[in-house]
């Protein structure tokens, strides 16, 4: 069965052109970029290449700015953790994240917090925001770092970067976002928003799984977390991996060079979705429609239905959704960026993420709103209450 | 995590959706928040053996599975039986549920139990089962959990 994929923002595609400019690096240009022999040359000019095309299009000042990591798991650890532990290794600092982070700051940002650091989880606005005003007075003498994500990965909000990170330096605190949403989607540049660290990750720009980057602005206090060779400039040994580091420019330089396009065309397709569910299926809201947001997330809260019932009876169609449900996960908890805007754990569990991208077409998004009315209406008649919590036509 | 193809055929085709009008047992557990509900309602026939079993079901794919399941296991048996079907038997019949979903399970049986007590109260007759936790309203399915749950990254 073709799969109509709506998933974008949990993964993507390697991209034909990405795949064609890494394969000779797997086979007949293998070296290892530390050898001091030709092929070795070749895979450390070819490493430094990448490295100087994506410092460029990030906005970095200097090469040496950008770590190759494993993904942007490790770049959001090693970010909050590599920052923190040099700046106050007996801890004691205080670290604000925001609630509705994904978990790979939130459950770091927790580990330090039991290691003697202070943490602050600063609430998210209804509209799905964080407001600088919010992060103005969470901040105290301490506080040393601060880490907000650019976009939500759920609910497709912006935050607005460049503020926050102005009320964060105002307090004499760093700035670290996670951008793994937003990189190559909408315009990034480290110095227009001021950030001090930034992560971001290959496959969600159609690059490789396994590869990220942490931005490092120069002089940004870091104690390394993976020791050994003393690669990447001593901030993240390891033999540097040349073909996804060659995947990761290529993928962005698509994306930068693609991106005012595919605003246009991802906004418009985003927007279908959510009116063509909301004007014609009773008790259907957008999770927020206040901007500014990504083009390619629509966040739908499905009322009367649970969420993974929605992503199974979908996927039967062949096509592939996410959802916040409680029961998508492994516990028994809703997602908490929802809970953390306010949304109650009843219409949690109704939550439906349809993530577009490169690959999305108009008649993917035709296919979607024909198949799903009549889902949405079946798993309501299967309800018990739903005529009693929500009322029918 | 990964259900069975049985399962995913009583998810995508369940058996005996709906609600009996005049049923002899009505049980209804589970609630919102906890984002599971099921109603099950039965008719017995002369010799006080379920000849029908029908549910409606609020959840996902396992709570929507276990259901319907269960209706198919339940027919023909005595209340005493109905009654003593177990979370693990439910799950076997279906080849396995995901040990995170096992819950939905006990959901599944609870609803049978509290179907059958209505039945017997209603005639006067001691209750099979007794008290229910998920057929209270303000059941919190957190506080009765053996096994803690990890995150479950995707």
């Amino acid at each position: 069965m073709n799969t109509t994929y709506f998933d974008y923002a949990a993964t993507t595609p390697v991209d034909e052109r990405v795949l064609e400019a890494m394969l000779p690096f797997f086979t007949e240009r293998f070296g290892n970029a530390n050898s001091l022999y030709a092929t070795g040359r070749d895979a450390f000019r070819t490493v430094e290449a990448a490295r100087e095309q994506i410092a460029a299009l990030i906005g970095a000042q200097r090469p040496d700015e950008v770590i190759f990591t494993s993904g942007g798991t490790e770049s959001d650890n090693t970010a909050l953790i590599g920052i923190l532990t040099r700046l106050a290794p007996d801890g004691g600092a205080h670290l604000i994240v925001s609630a509705f982070e994904h978990h790979a700051i939130l459950e770091p940002a927790e580990a330090l917090a039991k290691r003697g650091y202070e943490l602050t989880v600063l609430p998210v606005r209804k509209d799905g925001h964080i407001h600088p005003d919010d992060l103005r007075a969470a901040m105290k003498d301490n506080t040393k770092l601060v880490s907000i994500m650019h976009a939500n990965n759920e609910i497709g909000t912006i935050n607005d970067i460049k503020a926050l990170a102005a009320v964060a330096h105002e307090g004499g605190a760093l700035f670290h976002t996670d951008a793994a949403q937003t990189l190559g989607k909408i315009p990034f540049d480290v110095a227009e928003l001021g950030v001090d660290a930034a992560s971001f990750s290959s496959h969600k720009i159609y690059g490789p799984k396994g590869f990220g980057v942490l931005y490092l602005k120069k002089r940004t206090p870091f104690s390394a977390q993976q020791r050994g060779g003393g690669q990447e400039f001593k901030k993240r040994s390891g033999t540097q991996n040349t073909p996804a580091a060659v995947g990761f420019a290529k993928a962005l330089e698509i994306m930068v060079a693609e991106q005012d396009a595919e605003i246009a065309r991802l906004t418009a397709l985003r927007d279908r979705i959510i009116e063509g569910v909301t004007s014609t299926l009773e008790n259907t809201q957008a999770t927020t429609l206040v901007e500014p947001r990504l083009p390619h997330i629509a966040s739908l809260l499905i009322n009367g239905v649970e969420g993974e019932a929605m992503l199974l009876q979908l996927d039967a169609k062949g096509i592939a959704v996410s959802t916040g449900s409680a029961c998508s996960s492994g516990s028994l908890e809703p997602s908490h960026v929802l809970l953390s805007i306010g949304c109650p754990p009843e219409i949690a569990h109704g939550s439906l993420r349809i993530s577009l991208g490169r690959f999305t077409t108009d008649a993917d998004v035709d296919y979607f709103l024909e198949v799903f009315g009549p889902i949405v209406e079946r798993l309501r008649a299967m309800s018990p209450v739903y005529a009693r919590m929500f009322g029918s036509k | 995590m990964l259900y069975s193809d049985k399962v995913m055929d009583h998810f995508n085709n369940p058996r005996n959706v709906g609600v009996i009008e005049d049923a002899d047992g009505v049980g209804e557990v589970g609630n919102p928040v906890c984002g599971d509900i099921m109603k099950i309602t039965f008719k017995l026939d002369g010799e006080e053996k379920l000849s029908d079993v029908k549910f409606q079901t609020l959840g996902c794919g396992a709570a929507i599975a276990t259901s319907s399941i269960v209706t198919e296991m339940a027919k023909g048996m005595t209340l005493a039986e109905a009654a003593a079907i177990s979370k693990q038997q439910v799950a076997d019949e279906l080849d396995g549920l995901p040990p995170a979903k096992m819950h939905c399970s006990v959901l599944a049986t609870d609803g049978l139990k509290v179907a059958v007590d209505d039945y017997l109260v209603r005639h006067g007759r001691e209750p099979i089962s007794g008290e229910i936790k998920s057929a209270d309203p303000n059941f919190d399915p957190h506080a009765d959990e053996d096994e803690s749950h990890d995150h479950d990254e995707d």
